[in-house]
């Protein structure tokens, strides 16, 4: 019989512990989401990161610990957004068709998200650094985390941010585009995917499958288009 | 599966170094994943290769975000002095992005009169 104490040294030094215990919470919270009827405030990912911020909390774990273990699957991350050729490969022609109301839509959301994000923060008294990692937030994660670090915010904040957008707005999004009329399909997944990222994508495609290919549409032009405006809109600012 | 995860990350090694080579604002991912739309174009095979390891990769997508959110509470030090501040201007901005964004989709569709399907 090992002593605990050198067994457990050795599971806090390899990343299998925190790999496995990522994909155990994960499953834990997308089984909650199914058993509550697919609520949108039982957000897997929610449910995920409240269990293992309270697991580190309580074994006294930093999170670089823990990131040695998790970074296989944050790594994902890169390949994903890759993979997102595919829908948007699939959905061209549909594109092509509706380019005019994509390319209006898309500057629209876009400026409005980084502008009114900037500006509310500003007048709220956030300092300037905190402002460089909240003007991608619209931006997909490793977008969002890129564009950041090259406007000189802190790499890790952003992606945070990115992920409370989401979340946010996997919460808030259905009543606002219920109570503004909007049916089309195109219409709804192409601007939660400007204005939240893949969780919000992810979402779109639980809703309706139009929904969801516009949704990462709107998720890869933006991420572009969010690349070249941030640091002029920034500058606005600072 | 080993030919589509290649073909995926060589997309990606391309898009990094070209990003990284030229100093561009775009992610390496991001052109990747251009790079990959182009790819799929040109060529029906690459697309029945990659296709169920991207679907794959994409069914899981929100598993992914899972390890940066662990992160916002670990650097919580950094949030939590702004954080009403930011949590309100996160808020109102998605709201307000999703609105216009949709609705101008929406009045545009409408202007050049195409509701192709549903």
């Amino acid at each position: 019989m090992t002593d605990p104490v050198l067994l457990w040294s050795y599971l806090t030094q390899a990343p299998l512990l925190w790999l496995c215990v990522t994909l155990l919470a994960y499953w834990a919270g997308d089984t909650a989401f199914r058993a509550s009827g697919r609520k949108p405030w039982v957000n897997p990912v929610l449910v995920a990161v409240i269990l293992l911020a309270c697991l580190l909390w309580v074994t006294g774990t930093d999170y670089s610990a823990y990131f040695e273990g998790a970074q296989f699957v944050h790594f994902m991350l890169g390949p994903a957004t890759v993979a997102l050729a595919l829908p948007l490969h699939a959905n061209l022609g549909r594109v092509r068709r509706a380019a005019l109301p994509i390319l209006v839509a898309l500057v629209a959301g876009s400026v409005t998200a980084i502008g009114s994000a900037l500006a509310i923060a500003w007048l709220l008294g956030v300092d300037p650094h905190t402002l460089a990692a909240l003007a991608p937030k619209s931006a997909t994660a490793p977008v969002a985390i890129g564009i950041s670090e090259s406007l000189g915010g802190a790499p890790t904040p952003p992606a945070g941010l990115g992920l409370l957008t989401g979340t946010i707005r996997a919460i808030v999004a259905p009543p606002p585009l219920h109570a503004l009329g909007v049916r089309d399909w195109r219409a709804r997944g192409f601007s939660v995917g400007v204005a939240a990222h893949g969780i919000g994508t992810a979402r779109a495609f639980q809703v309706h499958e139009t929904a969801g290919a516009f949704a990462s549409i709107g998720m890869g032009l933006n991420a572009v288009l969010t690349a070249l405006i941030a640091p002029w809109v920034l500058a606005l600012f600072q | 599966m080993i030919p589509a995860l290649s073909i995926i990350l060589l997309f990606q090694l391309a898009g990094e170094v070209i990003s990284r080579a030229l100093g561009l604002p775009l992610p390496g991912p991001v052109l990747g994943m251009v790079g990959l739309v182009l790819a799929l174009s040109l060529s029906p095979r690459i697309l029945e290769i990659v296709r169920p390891t991207a679907q794959g990769l994409l069914a899981h997508l929100s598993l992914l975000f899972v390890p940066a959110g662990v992160g916002v509470v670990a650097h919580f030090g950094v949030l939590s002095a702004q954080g009403p501040a930011i949590a309100v201007a996160l808020v109102v901005s998605t709201v307000l992005a999703i609105a216009v964004g949709a609705l101008s989709f929406a009045a545009v569709a409408r202007l050049v009169g195409g509701r192709e399907d549903d």
